[in-house]
C-alpha cells in the first residue's frame, strides 16, 4: 500500500476516535456527575441514563468504527508507524474538537499538555 | 477537585494500563493472529489473563465515563495519560519487554504534559452542557461543584 493510503487510514482512525470521544464527553455532561446521580438515584438509574443516551450510543458506534479502522489500517502498514501517528494525532484533534464542539476553554497550558503528551505517546508507541 | 475525583482519575490510569498488560500477557499464550487464523481469538477468550484484561478494561471504561461526567475532555485525556507510562513500566516488570531510551524520553514528555494540565481547572465547558432534563438534586450538586472548580 502507498503512503497516501496509509495516511488516509490514519486520518480515518483519528476522525472516528475523536468523534467518539467528543460525543461521549457531551453525553456525560448532559447526564451530570455520575457519582452524584448514583448516590441520589442508585446504580440502576446511572446505567439506564447512560445507555438511553443517543449521543452516548452514537459515540460508542464511532469508537467501534475507530477500532475497525485501526485493524484495517494495520493490515496496510507497520504498527510502528500507525500506532504512534494515530495515538498522538488523536490527542491534538481532540483538543481542537473539544474547543469547537464542546466550547471547552483550551488555554495555553492545555495546548502544551496535549502537545507534550502527544509527543510522549508517539515515542512510547514506537 | 475532591480527593474522590483524583482517585477516579487514578483508577482510569491504573485500570487502563493493567487491562492492556493483562491482554498482552494473555495473547502471548496464543501467538500471532492473522487473517487466516483469526478464529484463534475465540479460543483465547477463556484464558484467565484475557478475562482479567476484559474485566479491567470494563472498569476502565466505567471510570473514564465517570470522569467525563464532571471534567473536560481536554483535562481527562492528558491527566490520565500516565497510563502509557504505567503500561511501559508494567510491560518491563511483568512481560520483560525492552524499555529503550526513546521510551524513557516519551515517559518524561508525558509526565511533563500531565503536570501542565493537572494544576488547572477540571471543567471549563459552558453551563448549558451540564443541563439536566429531570432537574434532580444530584445534577444540581454536580453543577455547583463545576462552578466551584471554575472559580
Amino acid at each position: 500500500m502507498s503512503a497516501a493510503v496509509t495516511w488516509a487510514g490514519i486520518g480515518s482512525i483519528v476522525l472516528t476516535a475523536t468523534a467518539g470521544d467528543i460525543l461521549q464527553s457531551r453525553a456525560m455532561k448532559e447526564i451530570g456527575d455520575l457519582g452524584a446521580v448514583r448516590r441520589e438515584q442508585g446504580l440502576f438509574q446511572v446505567v439506564r441514563r447512560v445507555v438511553s443516551s443517543s449521543r452516548f450510543m452514537l459515540g460508542l458506534f464511532f469508537m467501534a468504527l475507530a477500532f475497525f479502522s485501526l485493524l484495517v489500517t494495520l493490515s496496510w502498514d507497520d504498527v510502528s508507524v500507525i500506532g504512534p501517528a494515530s495515538a498522538s494525532l488523536t490527542f491534538i484533534a481532540n483538543a481542537f474538537a473539544a474547543r469547537i464542539f464542546l466550547q471547552e476553554r483550551v488555554d495555553h497550558r492545555r495546548w502544551l499538555a496535549a502537545l507534550f503528551v502527544a509527543g510522549g505517546v508517539a515515542l512510547l508507541a514506537r | 477537585m475532591t480527593v474522590r475525583k483524583y482517585l477516579i482519575l487514578l483508577a482510569v490510569t491504573v485500570f487502563g494500563a493493567s487491562g492492556d498488560v493483562c491482554l498482552a500477557r494473555g495473547m502471548r499464550d496464543f501467538g500471532p493472529v492473522t487473517s487466516t487464523n483469526w478464529h484463534r481469538l475465540l479460543t483465547a477468550l477463556p484464558n484467565p489473563w484475557i478475562i482479567a484484561g476484559i474485566c479491567l478494561l470494563i472498569l476502565f471504561f466505567c471510570t473514564y465515563l465517570t470522569a467525563l461526567s464532571w471534567a473536560d475532555l481536554t483535562y481527562v485525556l492528558p491527566a490520565t495519560a500516565l497510563s502509557y507510562v504505567l503500561m511501559a513500566l508494567l510491560a518491563k516488570l511483568f512481560l520483560h519487554e525492552n524499555v529503550t531510551l526513546e521510551h524513557w524520553l516519551g515517559i518524561g514528555l508525558v509526565t511533563v504534559g500531565v503536570g501542565f494540565v493537572a494544576t488547572g481547572p477540571a471543567l471549563t465547558a459552558p453551563a448549558h452542557h451540564t443541563r439536566d432534563k429531570s432537574g434532580s438534586p444530584a445534577s444540581r450538586v454536580a453543577s455547583q461543584e463545576s462552578t466551584r472548580s471554575e472559580v
